[in-house]
């Protein structure tokens, strides 16, 4: 247990600095750096707030960090984009259940130039392959997120291990998907992003679309609240109601209604 | 001088959007810059009351293992933020020892935070500072019969103008830090966004103009820090007061 | 304590005193006895251990072998308490010039309007009125080592120590210096005065002790000592030739 002089002076502290201790009720968001920059969670966040005098804190990292966090029980609800690893997370306890909320997908972005000659294609492997083949630069979020996990999957399936470049013309940024879009800017690489993000992205420099609407670049977002069973701590009836309006009418309408410069940015799918 | 004249022309449009930002008051900038002085604030006065006797104790008084605490004392100044942040984030995690006070993702954590980071340094430099008075004053101090203790306070009231010194410089630690901060309060929308974390976020967007906003503000205030530290120092010059 | 019927301080009786370090000796001083009113010079080249034997007289120096007794008892608390010292540099507090005053005084325990009426007193003795709230690290090298001396007088010793006072002066804050010296002999206060400069120990003196090498090779009356040395050490001395 903790001693009383530490809970007491903690306690005295937040009341002298007056800060942190809202009487309002909150849950916490893990939640990925997408869903953040992108400017849809400062959209839809509102009406839930409005409606339920609930106060939503997103932290935004990336997807692999937020299921850590969630893990060590530093969050209520987990709202991310890596499918096979939210369902180990719920598999291995620490999640109740997992929700599909809604998808958007991914596009490879690269430099108007187009050294690698792979604009206006439609098959994201062969798109690597070619790149890769040139050794024209290309930037990896390289932090275990899911943009990260996603541009894996499709290295893998060309039969590709690009790490054993890294540093020559793969670079791994270690960063989240806008510093990631800064460094591909700066050096005019080729970088794989979900479109949301690209979108809302303001730097953008030389860099455009290059390839998009291959079906493997799907990128489906889930929610899931952190298991109260394994950390007593977790607000689950709030978080379970945050839940409920996300993939309910109310919040499903909301994400599709959020628009950027005329185009829609994410795409309901709660079943 | 050329550099910067390239920057403003490369981005002419984004430093423009930031100085009317400033100069607009935007209510939402000024917030985080409110919410960073009051974190940074609180802090540096908390590690003053922790660090300073600590630093006095270290210079006056004589101990077995006291030179092996000074050199502790001394390195963990350098300590990396990250470093600090991930162990104040391991101790307030739901699943650390102080989980069930619940004050990750709060001011208070990051107040926590930048106490463990700031507090060294207040330690160090007051150890440093008090024992080179220690030195000049001590056989007068003897002379006129004040005691090793009750030199304490005649030691740290002399060395004032040097503690405030340090008070300012462990200040510009604390409000420049991101690295801690943005683990332990989770950058926040409203609640724990502060300056730093800001700068990063919006880089991170490409949202150049509210980061270099406030990346102006920073540099203002680091300059309005080191005003008063060379205006105490000119001062104590002056007066005098300046040690060895 | 002082003498209450007579008013004078008692006799300050050094025996079998010395000190060495790595082999060398420092101090040796078989017996010494200044029982006069003084002022008691102590005069030699440097090195001769004139400081040192300060230091042991004022307590500020445990010797390795020896002791220093007043009125035949072993040096104590009561006594040091009743003694003050000068040093060559003066150590002056970072404060003031009356602040410098005051916290001998407020250590004393003396009530605050008392206090005010003794600052003005000693600033007039010392010749420093009207600086009354200048920094004290601000003064000159003799309005210091005036300010010092001031300090010194504010305990209301009965047994002043000097050590050279006056080597970094020029001849008129010299003078004014054994002026202020002077007066507080005739005041009853006990004058034990380390210098090399023989035309000092002339205009003061009562008393001469001729140190050299860690020994004390005579004392007497100071016209006697300065007129018919009785020692080879003293008469090279005196005669300014080389002393090794």
């Amino acid at each position: 247990m903790i001693p009383d002089f530490i809970r007491v002076s903690v306690v005295a502290l937040g009341l002298t600095t007056g800060i942190g201790w809202a009487d309002e009720p909150f849950i916490i968001v893990q939640s990925t750096t997408s869903t953040q920059n992108s400017g849809l969670l400062d959209y839809i966040l509102p009406g839930f707030e409005a409606e339920t005098g609930i106060d939503v804190r997103v932290v935004a990292v990336g997807t692999g960090q937020a299921i850590r966090n969630a893990v060590n029980g530093d969050g209520d609800v987990l709202l991310v984009h890596a499918k096979p690893a939210e369902e180990q997370f719920v598999a291995d306890g620490w999640g109740v259940e997992r929700f599909d909320v809604m998808y958007n997908d991914f596009v490879l972005v690269g430099p108007k130039s187009d050294p690698a000659n792979v604009k206006g294609g439609s098959d994201i492997v062969e798109a690597l392959a070619t790149v890769a083949g040139g050794e024209a630069p290309f930037v990896s979020r390289g932090d275990d997120s899911g943009t990260h996990k996603a541009e894996m999957r499709h290295w893998g399936a060309a039969g590709i291990d690009p790490t054993g470049a890294s540093g020559t013309w793969y670079r791994e940024a270690g960063a989240g998907m806008g510093a990631t879009l800064n460094v591909a800017s700066g050096m005019g690489a080729y970088v794989l992003t979900d479109r949301a993000t690209w979108l809302s992205f303001g730097n953008r420099g030389d860099l455009e679309v290059l390839v998009e609407g291959d079906p493997r670049l799907f990128n489906q977002y889930g929610v899931t609240l952190v298991n109260p069973e394994k950390h007593p701590g977790v607000r689950a009836t709030a978080g379970q109601r945050f839940i409920d309006w996300l993939i309910g009418p109310d919040g499903q309408a909301a994400i599709d209604s959020y628009m950027l410069d005329g185009q829609q940015l994410f795409f309901s799918n709660a079943k | 001088m050329l550099i910067w004249w390239y920057i403003v022309q490369g981005f002419a449009a984004e430093f423009n959007q930031a100085l009317s930002l400033i100069l607009n008051g935007d209510a939402e900038l000024w917030a985080i810059v409110l919410l960073s002085l009051r974190v940074s604030i609180f802090a540096v006065l908390i590690s003053a009351v922790i660090g300073m006797p600590i630093g006095a104790a270290l210079a006056v008084a004589r101990f077995p293992g006291r030179r092996v605490m000074i050199i502790l004392v001394n390195a963990l100044m350098g300590f990396p933020p990250v470093v600090v942040g991930l162990l104040v984030y391991l101790m307030l995690s739901r699943s650390g020892p102080l989980g069930v006070l619940e004050l990750l993702y709060t001011p208070t954590a990051m107040i926590i935070a930048q106490v463990v980071l700031v507090t060294p340094i207040m330690a160090a430099l007051t150890r440093q500072v008090v024992e080179m008075l220690a030195e000049e004053y001590s056989e007068q101090l003897r002379s006129l019969g004040v005691s090793r203790l009750a030199s304490v306070p005649v030691l740290l009231w002399d060395a004032r103008l040097a503690l405030v010194t340090a008070l300012l410089a462990g200040f510009g630690r604390a409000i420049a830090e991101v690295g801690a901060v943005i683990i332990v309060g989770g950058n926040i929308n409203h609640v724990t966004r502060v300056m730093t974390t800001t700068i990063a976020l919006e880089t991170s967007k490409g949202n150049l103009a509210l980061a270099l906003a406030l990346g102006v503000i920073l540099i203002g205030l680091a300059v309005v820090v080191n005003a008063m530290v060379s205006t105490l120092t000119l001062r104590a010059e002056r007066e005098g007061l300046r040690h060895a | 304590m002082r003498d209450v019927v007579t008013g004078t301080p008692g006799v300050l009786e050094v025996s079998g005193l010395s000190i060495a370090r790595d082999g060398k000796v420092l101090l040796d001083v078989p017996h010494l006895c200044l029982d006069g009113p003084g002022p008691t010079l102590i005069l030699g080249p440097n090195g001769a251990g004139k400081s040192l034997l300060l230091r042991c007289l004022h307590g500020l120096i445990q010797p390795d072998r020896g002791r220093v007794c007043q009125n035949g008892v072993v040096l104590n608390a009561g006594h040091k308490a009743r003694q003050a010292m000068v040093f060559q540099s003066p150590v002056l507090l970072r404060r003031s010039v009356a602040a410098n005053l005051d916290f001998v005084l407020k250590r004393q325990s003396m009530p605050r309007a008392l206090r005010k009426r003794r600052i003005e007193a000693l600033l007039a003795e010392g010749g420093l009125d009207g600086k009354a709230r200048q920094p004290a690290r601000s003064l000159s090298g003799g309005e210091a080592q005036r300010l010092a001396i001031l300090r010194a007088l504010a305990l209301d010793p009965e047994t002043l120590f000097l050590d050279e006072p006056t080597s970094a002066l020029d001849p008129s804050a010299t003078q004014m210096i054994e002026r202020m010296v002077l007066r507080a002999s005739t005041r009853g206060v006990r004058i034990v005065m380390v210098t090399h400069d023989i035309g000092q120990a002339r205009r003061l003196a009562s008393d001469i002790v001729m140190m050299q090498a860690g020994y004390v090779v005579e004392h007497g009356a100071a016209r006697r000592v300065l007129e018919t040395p009785e020692s080879d050490d003293s008469r090279r001395y005196l005669a300014g030739g080389l002393v090794t």
